[in-house]
């Protein structure tokens, strides 16, 4: 059993004749930033819903600290508590307010009314006079953020990011990854699928590209986008590098 | 005015011209033409007879009262049965498969069978089993009657709206570690309920005048005492108060659904 705070071993997930994932080997440490790259349909968003056990696995094993959470049949609401996860399309509750949004979970899975905490999270990510607004009143860029302080509020120890910026409007994508930043700077251990080469150049700890279900390459991001090994990598980057 | 406005100006008076002289033409052609009919001196004396008119709308409309309370107690309980119908046909859990089972089976039958032959039976059936006052009153069974029967379909209406909510949301929620049971109470019932509202007022205005229907197993409401009426007066009359009564509360009401309903497609496209 891998020491990291999260491993992943030979993680296999077809939908139906169509095998997303083809064996995924993946070590994680506390406090690190992970950056998945690749084209779409590489599996990226797959592996990070296998991670959540929002789709259950195939194959494999997925461990949390030493727990086997990818064993069938495991009581999964005390794991998902444990990582949080952002979508692409927010999926905020459109009819509660983005308090109530963040304030939901908390209530009804840990019975704590965290409001202080929620107000200071609000504030902290620069959103405090939005509170209340209900989400078709914000911005994709402000509903993005409110749907990272929702995860936030059941304070995970890790959080996934499922390529959290494609659907903004390129002016509205910096405020989301500020606040990202300010994730890394506050040592959340963090896994990010992204088309941002930048961003993750930038911040990534590791950076992984995938293809065709597996990871083909990964490294630290100097070597990965200065100086890929593999074939497929280089390819990959020229194209989206230009 | 631009040169576009003072087209389309012209355009909207021409076309109100237009409509103007053919609704002319219509209410004409049917006030010169109905009286022509050999028969309507009669039709005339036996539906539209003033006097008969004025003398029995205090009565009917206090009859009408009869179908509005009848109405009014309906409907909560319609929306409780109905929702726990909902909830059983969605039910996951293999111990609740009787209940989804039971769920489909009640749709399918109290769909299927008409509202009248519903009151009829039960209306007629279960007070026979000689149950002791009050418990044999039509207005009880009659009652039973139309919720068995609008449960039903407001089940259904319910159901697709908790179908018609996006999976990403029940995801986010599952995400957040939210049980099931919160998931759909908190963040999918809400939604769904919200987005059936113009569906289920057009039910509404139909119980409201299916609640007429009652007449036939007892309780004097409206269109009974019409019909006692119509014996007295040798005259039909009161039956047509009757429909215009009906109409001053269900066309507001169906206005305000299709407004909903129109707002609803609006605030979605």
């Amino acid at each position: 059993m891998p020491e990291a705070k999260l491993s992943l071993r030979g993680v296999q997930k077809s939908f139906g004749d169509n095998q997303v994932l083809r064996g995924i080997d993946l070590d994680v440490a506390a406090g690190e930033m992970i950056c998945l790259i690749g084209a779409s349909g590489s599996g990226k968003s797959t592996l990070l819903r296998c991670i959540n056990q929002l789709e259950p696995i195939d194959d494999g094993t997925v461990w949390l600290d030493g727990l086997d959470i990818s064993e069938p049949g495991l009581d999964l609401g005390p794991v998902r508590r444990r990582i949080g996860i952002v979508f692409q399309s927010y999926n905020l509750f459109p009819h509660m307010s983005a308090l109530d949004n963040v304030l939901l979970a908390p209530r009804r899975v840990l019975g704590e009314d965290s409001t202080a905490q929620a107000e200071a999270l609000f504030e902290r990510f620069g959103l405090a006079q939005h509170m209340r607004k209900y989400p078709d009143q914000l911005s994709g860029g402000q509903q993005q953020r409110v749907a990272v302080i929702r995860a936030l509020a059941m304070q995970p120890e890790i959080m996934l990011f499922d390529e959290i910026t494609a659907a903004l409007d390129p002016e509205l994508v910096g405020e989301v990854l500020n606040v990202l930043r300010q994730l890394r700077s506050e040592g959340m251990t963090m896994i990010l699928a992204t088309h941002e080469m930048g961003f993750a150049r930038e911040l990534a700890d590791r950076v992984c590209f995938m293809d065709g279900g597996v990871i083909v390459e990964e490294g630290p991001p100097e070597q990965i986008f200065t100086a890929p090994e593999v074939a497929r990598t280089q390819a990959f980057l020229r194209s989206v590098l230009r | 005015m631009n040169r576009r406005q003072t087209y389309e100006a012209a355009q909207r008076r021409r076309s109100l011209a237009v409509a103007g002289v053919s609704t002319f033409a219509v209410l004409a052609a049917i006030i010169l033409l109905v009286p022509l009919a050999p028969g309507w001196p009669a039709v005339k004396a036996s539906f539209f007879d003033g006097g008969v008119f004025v003398q029995t709308f205090p009565t009917l409309l206090q009859a009408f009262l009869i179908d509005v309370m009848i109405f009014a107690w309906s409907v909560p309980l319609i929306l409780g049965l109905g929702l726990a119908i909902a909830l059983a046909r969605g039910a996951q859990a293999p111990a609740l498969f009787p209940l989804r089972i039971f769920g489909a089976l009640y749709v399918d039958i109290f769909r299927g069978v008409p509202v009248v032959l519903t009151i009829y039976l039960i209306g007629f059936g279960v007070p026979g089993l000689g149950l002791p006052r009050p418990w044999n009153s039509p207005y009880i069974w009659g009652t039973v009657a139309l919720v068995l029967t609008y449960s039903a379909y407001i089940a259904e209406v319910l159901r697709s709206g908790i179908e018609s909510i996006h999976a990403s949301q029940r995801n986010a929620a599952i995400c957040l570690g939210l049980s099931e049971r919160d998931t759909m109470r908190y963040v999918i019932l809400p939604q769904a309920i919200r987005r059936v509202v113009p569906a289920n007022m057009n039910m509404f205005v139909a119980l409201q005048k299916d609640v007429a229907l009652l007449s036939f197993i007892g309780p004097v409401e409206i269109l009974r005492q019409a019909g006692i009426y119509k014996s007295l007066l040798a005259n039909f009359t009161p039956y047509v108060v009757a429909a215009v009564i009906f109409l001053a509360v269900t066309v507001p009401a169906t206005r305000y659904a299709d407004h909903l309903l129109n707002r609803d497609r609006d605030a979605r496209s």
